[in-house]
């Protein structure tokens, strides 16, 4: 399928100028060899998130989407261990046998993209460390990982953690690779904690354009011990016409009886475990006072599965914003941005999904700073084809770039992998 | 014990201690700098009693900025500095050193900000980790991770060590509760990683800080998370005829599905020990204990221990006692609590050992260390943190027998391997300090030992941050002890601990 056109280590590269190791040993030749002609590479998987983050100026690549498969899966111990590259589908589908899932839900980029469901391989995944709509209450990516293996920047096989949740041998290396967007490590086995899969879910919509409400409910939801597993305030602004039918299609549910503004949050559980909780959170958030529907597990389930997807974003040529800020300051950050922006907030009001389709730098930089004022952080997921930007994808003060590069040269100290991908020198 | 080897004391910071007195002295209130031997004494061990080192000097600042001034001045004079909490750690983390300065964090005893609005607490890092949860308990929240010393040890020593609880498998340790910190580094940077956010952009650095034992920089700040309390808490109580029946039921538990706050296994040693010693009631025809707790609403709890309590009773159990009410499930737990004591009654001296398993490996774990204790012919009692796979053997014997004491340390060691062998780690919560630092090569090879160290070295390029922990100074297994008490004179005995 690949034309050689020369090799290294014994490695065949193809004419796109990228290496398909097929084993870690493999990686780690490939990787002494570019080390000691100081040469950069960037680290692929299956394409799917590569648009994210910044450019990185190597010649050549190293795909590690042949080093996949299940290596060890004990539903008992609650992990299972994979070579890097397996695709998530193939995680998910082999947990599902056993009733079980990846508690931390996954962020489907694939519709953004080009429109279709690609998530990707597990290694490409925890490199970006982006959590979906159950964050605020299992934790991200980083606290499923358990241990993984990898190359280093000098060649080195190395490995870190285990299989144990309780593990405190050593520095936790895990939590450092993900979210490294692949600058420190090519992962090539990674070890994930998993967990029962939830019996049941059923979805409340509260229909409402007051914001002010809409914060309260979230600080309510939050504070309930019913154990909410997603909360998500989906607005009616921008009211241009062209949205409003977008969004009437991707939110098509029989009880779903208005698309215009609303708030909508999941309980999880056994049926009866699920009406308890339904009624206590009643009493606690006074639904009785506000118009309200259920979504059932029929149609909850597709409708989480859309707002994983960033369906509402669907194919974007805009600008795609993830930003995270204090869970009640959402509200503030969208009332200091003009009205005029697609967004909804998630993870019960710290996770904001910004689209903006300004060609120019100061925006973005505008919204920054404001996200910053209030603690928060924000990352250029898409740009716009059109945007010639200046602005960092990534937030990040002198002193943490600093340490980052610190960081770096323990792993990497000729910057071998995806050099610049984060930060400029990183 | 066996005798310790530490880094080479560096001759020209004993030459120019008067001078690192001075300076020491202008950077904070002189008051706070302690350098008389009587002063320093309550400073030469943290809880693994069994080592003391006497400090060259013990400082006491008072903000980030005066420990931010202490380690520019300690790296431009080449002195090495030991950070430490409350003292409760079990490995000695917080282990003095001769040539080096004590950084005590004991006068940052502050909850800065409680905001229940973002559900969490900004605090300094010598609160205690109850103080923490005492802080907002009257609105119905708590902090989760619960290590046994929650009474005494500090939330900087928790970031430091990654502390667990017997809550772990549900909730998490530590590094799964912090949202945000403020460290230290080495030459004085002052560095804010994380906030009030959900998760923080770019390199972990707070996951790389929490577990690193105080060797990559200094804790001053910590934003924690808080949660509600769950509506509804209920244990249960059984016992098993045998080891391998009661093992394979804590697996089922785990495996149908069920996520339990808390699951804790004594062995039968323990059993009688811990009846004895507190009247808990146990069912002293068990060879093995089950305490499995649930949490969440009404009828999810009783749903789940109707579960439980079917899955013992498919495994043969022998007994099988279901709480009532609250005092009733505090009950269940006052015997386990008082592990340490009870076997502290049994024998002059105990080593805890710390190391984690695959849950599914309990019974053979158990039955392998009760070999050990036969070709030892030392008695031995146990505990286990069945959810999370944390196992805590106490081996009991007569330390003014040096014969017997080496012995105890050979079956130590040789558990820690099996434990590694059975697919676990070395330690699952107390750390590696210097106590297990030789048997990190048991687990990782010499490129992940120096991938470690050159993380160390990236940071802390003139290892002057806490050296001589973690990281094998002889690079060989050497058999090294335990936490060690010997009649009683652990550093806090009346701690409830594991």
């Amino acid at each position: 399928m690949f034309t050689e056109v020369k090799k290294n280590s014994q490695i065949f590269q193809d004419s796109d100028k990228t290496y398909y190791p097929e084993d870690e040993v493999q990686v780690s030749n490939i990787v002494k060899e570019l080390y000691d002609k100081n040469s950069p590479i960037e680290l692929v998987g299956t394409n799917t998130k590569n648009f994210i983050g910044n450019k990185t100026q190597c010649a050549e690549r190293l795909s590690l989407s042949k080093i996949s498969g299940i290596v060890e899966y004990l539903p008992e111990e609650l992990y299972i261990k994979v070579k890097g590259n397996t695709p998530l589908e193939i995680v998910e589908k082999e947990l599902e046998k056993n009733n079980q899932e990846l508690a931390f839900e996954i962020v489907d980029f694939g519709f953004i993209k080009d429109g279709k469901s690609s998530k990707g391989t597990v290694a490409g995944y925890l490199s970006c460390n982006f959590a979906g709509t159950r964050r605020f209450k299992v934790g991200s990516v980083r606290d499923h990982i358990l241990g993984f293996r990898g190359v280093n920047g000098k060649g080195d096989i190395i490995k870190s953690g285990g299989t144990v949740v309780k593990n405190v041998t050593g520095y936790d290396l895990s939590k450092l690779i993900t979210g490294a967007f692949g600058t420190l490590v090519a992962i090539t086995e990674v070890t994930l904690k998993v967990l029962p899969k939830q019996k049941s879910c059923t979805t409340v919509v509260v229909y409402t354009e007051e914001k002010k409400l809409v914060n309260e409910l979230f600080e309510k939801i939050s504070s309930s011990s019913s154990d909410v597993s997603g909360a998500v305030f989906i607005p009616e602004e921008p009211k241009d016409e062209e949205y409003q039918y977008n969004k009437e299609r991707v939110f098509k549910f029989n009880d779903l009886v208005s698309n215009k503004s609303f708030l909508a949050f999941r309980v999880e559980g056994d049926k009866v475990s699920i009406n308890e909780k339904i009624k206590k959170l009643n009493q606690e958030l006074e639904l009785d006072k506000l118009s309200t529907t259920i979504l059932d597990v029929h149609q909850s389930i597709p409708f989480w599965k859309k707002i994983n997807s960033l369906e509402l974003f669907n194919q974007t040529n805009n600008n795609l914003l993830r930003i995270v800020v204090p869970p009640s300051s959402s509200i503030k950050l969208i009332q200091n941005i003009e009205n005029k922006f697609k967004y909804y907030i998630d993870w019960c009001g710290s996770l904001c999904w910004l689209e903006v389709p300004s060609t120019k730098n100061e925006k973005i930089k505008e919204i920054k700073k404001i996200t910053q004022e209030i603690g928060g952080y924000l990352t250029i997921i898409k740009k716009s084809e059109k945007f010639d930007f200046e602005e960092t994808v990534f937030t990040v003060n002198e002193t943490r770039l600093l340490i980052s590069e610190k960081i770096k040269k323990g792993f990497d100290p000729k910057r071998i992998f995806n050099p610049g991908k984060m930060y400029r020198g990183v | 014990m066996s005798e310790l080897v530490l880094p080479k004391i560096d001759e020209a910071t004993i030459s120019k201690k008067e001078y690192i007195f001075k300076n020491l002295s202008k950077i904070i209130n002189p008051e706070n700098v302690l350098t008389h031997k009587d002063e320093i004494k309550p400073y030469e061990t943290d809880a693994l009693a069994a080592y003391t080192q006497t400090p060259l000097a013990v400082v006491m600042p008072e903000n980030t900025s005066e420990v931010s001034n202490i380690l520019k001045f300690c790296h431009k004079e080449n002195v090495k500095v030991v950070p430490r909490g409350a003292g409760t750690g079990l490995s000695g983390g917080a282990l003095p050193l001769n040539d080096a300065v004590l950084l005590s964090l004991g006068k940052f005893n502050k909850i800065l900000e409680i905001d229940f609005e973002n559900k969490c607490v900004v605090t300094q890092p010598g609160v205690t980790n109850l103080g923490i949860t005492d802080a907002v308990k009257h609105k119905g929240f708590y902090y989760a991770p619960d290590p046994s010393s929650q009474l005494a040890c500090s939330i900087g020593g928790n970031v430091a060590e990654n502390s667990g609880g017997v809550h772990s498998l549900k909730y998490g340790t530590t590094t799964n509760n912090i949202l945000g910190v403020e460290i230290v580094m080495m030459d004085g940077t002052i560095c804010r990683v994380g906030g009030k956010t959900l998760d923080q952009e770019g390199y972990d650095l707070m996951g790389l800080i929490c577990g690193s034992e105080g060797l990559l920089g200094v804790i001053t700040e910590a934003t924690v998370k808080i949660l509600k309390n769950p509506q509804v808490v209920k244990a249960a109580l059984i016992g098993f005829p045998t080891i391998e029946e009661g093992g394979n039921a804590a697996s089922e538990i785990i495996s149908s599905g069920i996520v339990p706050a808390g699951m804790e296994i004594m062995d039968k040693a323990l059993i009688e020990a811990t009846d004895n010693f507190s009247k808990a009631g146990y069912p002293r025809d068990a060879e093995l204990l089950l305490i499995v707790e649930l949490d969440g609403t009404v009828s999810e709890v009783d749903e789940l221990l109707n579960q439980v309590s079917n899955i013992c009773k498919k495994n043969n159990c022998s007994s099988l006692k279901l709480s009532k009410n609250e005092k009733e499930r505090l009950s269940f737990w006052a015997g386990r609590k008082a592990a340490f004591p009870a076997c502290g009654a049994m024998a002059p001296d105990y080593y805890c050992m710390d190391g984690s398993i695959p849950r599914g490996k309990l019974a053979e774990a158990l039955l392998e260390i009760k070999n050990l204790s036969k070709k030892y012919n030392l008695p031995v009692a146990n505990c286990f943190h069945a959810g999370d796979g944390n196992l805590h053997p106490l081996i009991m014997f007569d330390g003014s027998n040096k014969e017997e004491l080496k012995r105890t340390e050979e079956f130590g060691a040789e558990i820690l391997k099996t434990c590694v062998r059975l697919g676990g780690v070395i330690t699952g919560e107390h750390g590696v300090g210097v106590e297990k630092r030789e048997l990190m090569c048991e687990m990782f090879n010499d490129k992940d030992i120096q991938q470690q160290l050159d993380i160390k070295k990236s940071l802390d390029e003139k290892n002057l941050l806490n050296p001589g922990k973690v990281y094998p100074i002889l690079r060989k297994c050497a058999e090294e002890g335990r936490v060690h008490v010997h009649r009683g004179e652990e550093k806090f005995p009346d701690l409830p601990r594991f």
